[in-house]
């Protein structure tokens, strides 16, 4: 299911795909490989929630909600599931 | 003749490293004029030539959001170095391939440097440098600047570079037609206004993206009584942009 990524959880692993974005901001985060299609890991969040941090391609990398809820993607890691 | 070198490449690739290793004592630093970024430049001799080598800020980009980036940007495109290093780190390629893509559409006289490969055999990770560099177009070499793995290699390649014996065709990343018929328009207005001098593709695709930094830079470029013309160029694209 899509969502933006400040709705994740820490350590979700997370398919980026799209960014409601333009101009300097969106190439800014395109730079720094939050790019449909790319995935990322949800490493910290602040104690208040804002910023979190993200593991893109081995760098740490913060955002604000700001930016962070403009950009969508979705969870690829499920949980888990035990059958009996 | 022009023999300065350029270091590029994302932060912490081991560009200073490399830097350190190429020029040993024979090196001076600074900050670039009026901005607070480090300058270091140094010499660098070879079996057949003597260099300069001029140490860029690490970026991931070369759109200019930060002074670094637009420090690193103007050298390659208003110094024009005859050539330029972009160091990679081995362990990061699919990152930082976008700054070496960004810096072959600037320039074609470019070698990437695969940097810290001694920490990519660690990690098992393995680089096939040849097709790497039949799919770019330009020389690709394997580096550990830190354990001086490959570096007579680089050497004998920027002289052969310097000497036009290696003659490159780097990979051109191709936009949607809809872009690329924008940028065919624009290109022979650029080139009545810069010729040769700069890379006209890439400053058609700058002017698409509306980079006001750039704008202005030419404008500075190419001096008080000629502005109006850049500013025509500029007009005319906006004018099919958003016209009609
Ligand atoms: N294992 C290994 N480490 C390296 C190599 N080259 C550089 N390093 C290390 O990587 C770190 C960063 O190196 P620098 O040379 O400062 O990198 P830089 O690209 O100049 O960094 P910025 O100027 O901040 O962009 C240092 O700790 C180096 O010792 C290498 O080939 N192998
Ligand atoms: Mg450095």
């Amino acid at each position: 299911m899509q969502q933006t990524m400040d709705q994740f959880q820490v350590g979700d692993q997370i398919r980026i795909t799209k960014l409601e974005l333009d101009g300097v901001m969106r190439r800014r985060l395109l730079d720094l490989g939050f790019v449909p299609g790319v995935i990322v890991t949800v490493f910290q969040k602040s104690p208040l929630g804002d910023p979190i941090a993200y593991q893109v391609f081995q760098t740490i990398i913060a955002l604000r909600k700001e930016e962070s809820s403009l950009i969508y993607g979705e969870k690829i890691n499920e949980e888990v599931c035990i059958h009996e | 003749m022009n023999k300065r070198i350029a270091l590029a490449g994302n932060p912490n690739t081991g560009k200073s490293t490399l830097f350190n290793l190429l020029t040993g004592l024979k090196q001076h630093t600074g900050n670039w004029p009026g901005k607070t970024v480090a300058h270091a430049e140094g010499e660098l001799t070879t079996e057949k030539a003597t260099y300069q080598i001029i140490d860029l800020p690490g970026t991931y980009s070369l759109y200019s959001n930060s002074e670094d980036e637009e420090v690193a940007r103007n050298y390659i495109i208003f110094e024009k170095p005859a050539l330029t290093l972009v160091v990679l780190d081995a362990t990061s390629i699919e990152r930082n391939l976008n700054l070496a893509l960004q810096v072959m559409e600037m320039t074609s006289q470019v070698i990437v440097c695969i940097n810290l490969i001694d920490e990519a055999r660690r990690k098992g990770i393995e680089i096939d440098a040849k097709k790497m560099s039949e799919q770019l177009g330009v020389p690709v070499i394997l580096l550990s600047a830190r354990e001086k793995i490959g570096i007579i290699q680089l050497l004998k390649t920027i002289d052969n570079m310097m000497e036009r014996k290696i003659t490159t065709k780097p990979f051109q990343i191709a936009y949607s037609d809809e872009i690329e018929q924008k940028i065919k328009q624009l290109e022979p207005h650029i080139k009545k206004v810069f010729g040769d001098d700069l890379p006209t593709r890439w400053i058609a695709l700058r002017l698409l993206d509306n980079d006001q930094s750039l704008f202005d830079e030419l404008k500075s470029y190419l001096g008080q009584d000629k502005q109006t013309s850049i500013e025509k160029v500029i007009y005319s694209n906006k004018e099919r942009s958003y016209g009609a």
